[in-house]
């Protein structure tokens, strides 16, 4: 099957501060894909390179098969795009606003089906100024999707909302997975990657640390192993503690010297990801 | 419905829905012509104010209009993402903004009407005989001012400045250039700044034309004069302009 999306070898600087520091991943077609990573991780460069707004400095990136960086109108009828930021003319109404945007397009979607489908029904001749926060994300996502395009890009589609209005936002996600969309989002939410995605790449100061499933993510939780040596506190992390462990142990042995503070513990997804979180990048 | 007609008629809904733009940008120099010409109905250069008047007050409504609405309009629309989300869908970016300038050359147009309407109603204005160029003036007047509304678009930094900026600049220009009545007995200062401004030359061409005949083309130095003007600030737009949020 074709990739969705296909990139390889991805390189953005910002005069000296490299945003994407080379990063590799494919999205297969009808797939939900997760960038998951803290903010300042690359994940809006990513997704806005793959949008077509920002120039790569190196790489290989394909759009469903067409470079993003060139700005084709073939691929924009296909593309859908909620950005972290954007908001509509304030003094129109939802339904006015989704059928301008649904004009751009050769073979838009009902403006009245996606209304619906974005649950804005009631606010249908309201203007956008009454709307609250979360109803003006579920507008954008109604723009996004009014062009009936096969890939949609999400970023950060729920920062800022309430707990409840973040389930809303996540059936919603789920019924455009249903419709057979491909997705690719953007969160430093963990849970809501746990929710949505069918793979999750998590994104740290520009390189992908770690990437799969959800499952695999929660499996490949290691041990970790930290002890002191010459003053300096060293980590380990491992997937074979015994072994390791034994390695460590019978070194120290055979030298004379004591393993200085050493601690084992198992580490879970989470403890990963508050680590890329809060860790200094060393 | 073409795409691009799609996209005017689009513009001129968001655009006259949004009370603040239609006030200021379409009735302010409606209401400063009926003001104006009811307060000096006197005569100059042997003829009724209201030849001076309706033709710099329409003069007036070029800069507002083509020059002040438009950026504005670009203004806002970039600092909220408007222009950045617009980007993202299959609308080609120059007939976006052909259309938003399309947009606001309509609304001067309505407002260049309404107000030679009104001065035949209440003033007893009539067209001069050269009306031809009187309006072949207005529209490349338009066209220079909305060149530099796309420069001054590409400058401003911030929503909120826009509109200060705008006015800071229009209304004195427009005191400067005679837009607002005939600047003979100003100090010569002010007239040499006068010189250097855009609307000056606008002012004197259709004053030209009312007042001595002239067509105009037989007054190349103004239209060039606002030509470069206009060219400089298509320059600065070419140059600057951006789709992205400044202020983020």
């Amino acid at each position: 099957m074709a990739a969705a999306v296909d990139v390889s070898g991805l390189r953005k600087s910002y005069g000296d501060h490299e945003a994407v520091r080379g990063i590799t991943f494919r999205i297969e077609e009808g797939e939900v894909f997760c960038l998951l990573g803290p903010n300042g991780a690359g994940k809006t460069t990513t997704i806005e390179i793959l949008e077509g707004y920002r120039a790569r400095d190196a790489g290989e990136v394909t759009v469903l098969g067409l470079d993003p960086g060139r700005r084709e109108r073939t691929l924009r009828e296909r593309v859908g795009v909620v950005l972290q930021h954007s908001e509509t003319w304030p003094q129109i109404t939802v339904g006015e606003t989704l059928k301008i945007y649904a004009g751009y397009y050769r073979e838009p979607r009902n403006v009245d089906e996606v209304i619906e489908l974005v649950g804005l029904v009631e606010k249908r001749d309201a203007r956008i100024k009454t709307l609250s926060g979360g109803q003006k994300r579920r507008l954008d996502l109604g723009l996004a999707l009014v062009g009936n395009p096969d890939l949609v890009f999400l970023d950060e589609p729920t920062t800022g909302f309430d707990p409840q209005a973040r389930r809303n936002a996540w059936e919603m996600i789920r019924g455009l997975r249903a419709l057979g969309k491909t997705i690719l989002l953007t969160t430093h939410y963990l849970d809501e990657a746990q929710q949505l995605a069918d793979r999750v790449a998590v994104l740290r100061d520009g390189l992908i640390v770690t990437e799969g499933t959800p499952a695999e993510l929660v499996a490949s939780s290691h041990t970790e192993i930290r002890y002191r040596e010459h003053g300096e506190v060293k980590v380990v992390e491992t997937d074979e503690p015994t072994r390791t462990l034994h390695g460590l142990t019978s070194r120290a042995v055979a030298e004379g010297r004591e393993l200085e503070e050493l601690e084992v513990r198992r580490r879970s997804l989470e403890d990963v990801y508050l680590d890329l979180v809060h860790e200094d990048p060393t | 419905m073409s795409l691009f007609a799609h996209q005017v008629r689009a513009d001129q809904l968001v655009f006259w829905r949004g009370r603040e733009s239609a006030i200021f940008v379409f009735l302010f120099p409606v209401l400063l012509y009926l003001l104006l010409s009811t307060v000096y109905s006197g005569e100059y250069r042997g003829r009724p104010n209201t030849d001076y008047l309706t033709s710099s007050l329409i003069a007036y409504g070029v800069a507002n209009t083509t020059f002040g609405g438009l950026a504005i309009i670009l203004v806002m629309r970039r600092e909220l993402g408007i222009l950045k989300r617009i980007r993202a869908t299959p609308l080609p970016a120059p007939m976006y903004l052909a259309a938003a300038l399309c947009s606001i050359l309509a609304v001067f147009v309505l407002q260049a009407t309404t107000i030679m309407v009104l001065g035949r109603l209440f003033y007893d204005w009539h067209l001069p005989e050269q009306w031809p160029s009187l309006f072949a003036a207005f529209l490349l007047g338009a066209l220079c001012f909305a060149g530099m509304g796309f420069g001054a678009a590409s400058l401003i930094r911030s929503g909120e400045g826009a509109s200060a900026v705008v006015n800071v600049v229009i209304l004195p220009m427009t005191f400067l250039s005679g837009g607002f009545g005939p600047t003979t007995d100003y100090p010569s200062v002010l007239q040499a700044i006068a010189d250097v401004l855009p609307l000056t030359y606008l002012v004197d061409i259709v004053q030209g034309v009312v007042y001595d005949g002239t067509p105009i083309w037989e007054q190349p130095t103004a239209v060039a004069v606002l030509f470069a003007w206009g060219l400089a600030g298509t320059l600065i737009a070419v140059r600057y302009f951006s789709w992205e949020p400044r202020e983020r």
